[in-house]
């Protein structure tokens, strides 16, 4: 009892120097879980992709696309259960500033491999049946206000032009993590209009989408995919869904490694601070550490103190850090708009907090907790704080 | 040499040295003294005689180089750390220059602390405590901090502290050093009650003649050696 009561008395012994450290501690760590979640952002499609799910590419670059006549040919693999085909369409709505991704797909099939995407009945017979219409995602809807019935003009970049989609479906994700900033449209909608305005960029697709039967087989199927198409005009290259889009993060990984760094580094100052904060706090009471040695409390009971003084300071942070991490994440989830389609703090990401504001509290009393055990009792006595 | 039977406290060539600056500082050489039960001693000399080395020697938070050193009998000098903080808690009551009290904690919790390292219960210690403050007079304080206190009344807080858990010996390093006349009178008075009523055994360093008159006797320290004896 007594012992928590010195611990707590103590930590608010100079209210200005432990305010001033808790506040370190709520940026450190509320920068800490940002950041954190900023990466986790980076990663979640390829942490949200299926199992079952391969995607085929050409296995030059993604900038050179497949002819359409391949679909039929991988379709009679076995283990193959389904499969449609996307095209990365690259439109600018108003602005650059407002990107969001485009697929120009398969109507038809396309949103049977994503279960992920839950479209009411209705909307998704009435997509099908307009050649113009296309499907949103509800986080774009809710950043640009789009609803079912409006048109989107878009200037095409990758297939130029002035091109307009009208809204007939808004998807919701079956799970947080599912990305709902997405746009597609008819794939026909594109390739007629290509087979008028540029005929050989016609009938070609960017990739090609492959549910598989069983998840294990993953490896031999693709396999068996790009032996098909070996030593044609566009051999493929096969993969799984998640190794398809750890392939995008790894081309930005740089500024991935950039942001775990710092992450990491803000970390490592507030230790600075906390470690500094302790040591000032041990000095001063060097004279108390003594007498309570006299009155015969041993070395644990003063380490004791101070381990229990760093921790409830760096809880203190912790706490505070985190609960302003939702708030902060969601109001910057909506400023960056649908840059990062998935921006929401992880349940790993509050545990690294914790995490992390334990080690800072723990390691910063390490040397204090030292010195108050190891201090002998005549010296202490004559030390002025 | 007294008689070293019945003595509670038996020093045989005792000597202290520190290290300073690369150098070996004697500062206590052959000391040879026997303290009785309830006696009360005042150790004076000049700054850098060794009183407080005597003193803390005596009280076991520092060792000796060589000689023996016993304390009802028990070689404090030959105790572990662990054994000798055992051995304080139970056997020696600290009164310091600077009361030493504990700044986040009241008077009242201040007095308990070593009661924490004992088995008693919350309402005996409880007990305790109260007794105690109300025989330094502080019952109308037990609920201040320090700093609410005067130095006389923090130095009545340390006394309280110092008897709570009933000890051997009582050692009190200038316990008047800090206060005016007045105060530092009421102290020696409270210290002659605990000799004299209690029957504690008090070692007082001291610098001031006015204080170590409130001591049986007084014992002198010169570089280091004890020098005169002296018995009122």
């Amino acid at each position: 009892m007594h012992f928590l009561k010195l611990i707590s008395r103590n930590t608010l012994r100079h209210k200005l120097r432990t305010g001033l450290t808790v506040l370190g501690l709520v940026v450190a760590i509320l920068a800490f879980g940002l950041l954190r979640t900023v990466v986790d952002a980076w990663y979640a499609g390829a942490e949200n992709a299926s199992s079952t799910r391969l995607v085929t590419r050409s296995s030059i670059s993604l900038v050179f696309q497949l002819p359409i006549n391949y679909q039929e040919r991988i379709r009679k693999i076995p283990g193959v259960s389904a499969i449609s085909h996307a095209n990365w369409f690259g439109g600018v709505y108003i602005t650059e500033k407002n990107f969001f991704p485009q697929f120009a797909v398969d109507g038809k099939t396309y949103f049977d491999l994503y279960p992920e995407y839950l479209i009411l009945p209705a909307e998704m017979k009435a997509f099908r049946i307009d050649r113009k219409g296309c499907v949103i995602g509800r986080k774009l809807a809710d950043t640009y206000g789009f609803k079912v019935g409006d048109t989107i003009p878009l200037r095409g970049t990758i297939y130029p032009g002035a091109w307009s989609f009208t809204v007939r479906a808004i998807y919701d994700g079956a799970e947080a993590g599912t990305d709902t900033s997405q746009l597609f449209f008819h794939w026909d909608y594109l390739n007629e209009t290509l087979k008028k305005t540029i005929a050989r960029r016609s009938n070609h697709v960017g990739v090609y989408i492959i549910q598989i039967s069983d998840a294990d087989r993953a490896a031999e199927i693709s396999t068996e995919i790009d032996a098909l198409f070996r030593n044609s005009l566009a051999e493929t290259l096969t993969e799984t869904e998640k190794a398809f889009q750890l392939g995008f993060v790894a081309m930005t990984e740089a500024i991935v490694v950039a942001i775990r760094i710092v992450s990491f580094v803000v970390i490592f100052i507030i230790l600075a601070v906390m470690a500094n904060t302790m040591a000032m706090t041990a000095r001063e009471r060097i004279r108390e550490y003594a007498t309570l040695k006299a009155l015969g409390f041993g070395p644990r009971f003063l380490t004791g103190l101070i381990y229990g003084e760093s921790l409830a300071i760096a809880l203190a942070g912790a706490v505070i850090g985190i609960l302003l991490t939702f708030p902060i994440a969601h109001a910057f989830s909506k400023q960056v708009g649908t840059l990062f389609p998935v921006f929401s703090v992880s349940l790993e990401t509050v545990f690294m907090q914790v995490a992390a504001a334990i080690a800072v509290g723990f390691i910063a009393a390490v040397m204090p907790a030292l010195r108050a055990s190891q201090v002998s009792i005549v010296e202490g006595l004559r030390h002025i704080g | 040499m007294e008689n070293a039977s019945k003595s509670i406290v038996e020093i045989r060539q005792l000597t202290k040295s520190y290290r300073r600056g690369g150098q070996t500082v004697p500062v206590l050489t052959n000391i040879s003294f026997d303290i009785m039960p309830g006696d009360f001693i005042a150790l004076m000399g000049p700054s850098g005689s060794g009183k407080s080395t005597l003193l803390n020697l005596i009280a076991g938070i520092d060792k000796p180089d060589s000689g023996s050193l016993k304390v009802n009998g028990i070689d404090i000098a030959a105790l572990s750390e662990a054994e000798l903080a055992d051995w304080r808690a139970a056997n020696v009551g600290f009164i310091f220059q600077f009361y030493n009290l504990m700044p986040v904690l009241t008077a009242f919790e201040n007095v308990e602390l070593p009661l924490l390292l004992t088995t008693l219960s919350r309402s005996q210690r409880q007990e305790r405590v109260e007794l105690a403050l109300s025989m330094v007079g502080l019952t109308d304080r037990m609920a201040h901090y320090p700093s609410e206190l005067s130095g006389g009344q923090q130095q009545r807080v340390a006394i309280a502290r110092a008897f709570i858990t009933d000890p051997l010996i009582l050692v009190a390093d200038e316990p008047t050093g800090d206060l005016d006349r007045v105060s530092a009178d009421d102290i020696l008075r409270m210290l002659a009650r605990l000799n004299s009523e209690m029957g504690k055994t008090i070692i007082m360093v001291t610098h001031d003649p006015h204080a170590a008159k409130s001591a049986h006797s007084i014992r002198h320290l010169e570089k280091g050696e004890l020098d005169v004896t002296s018995e009122r």
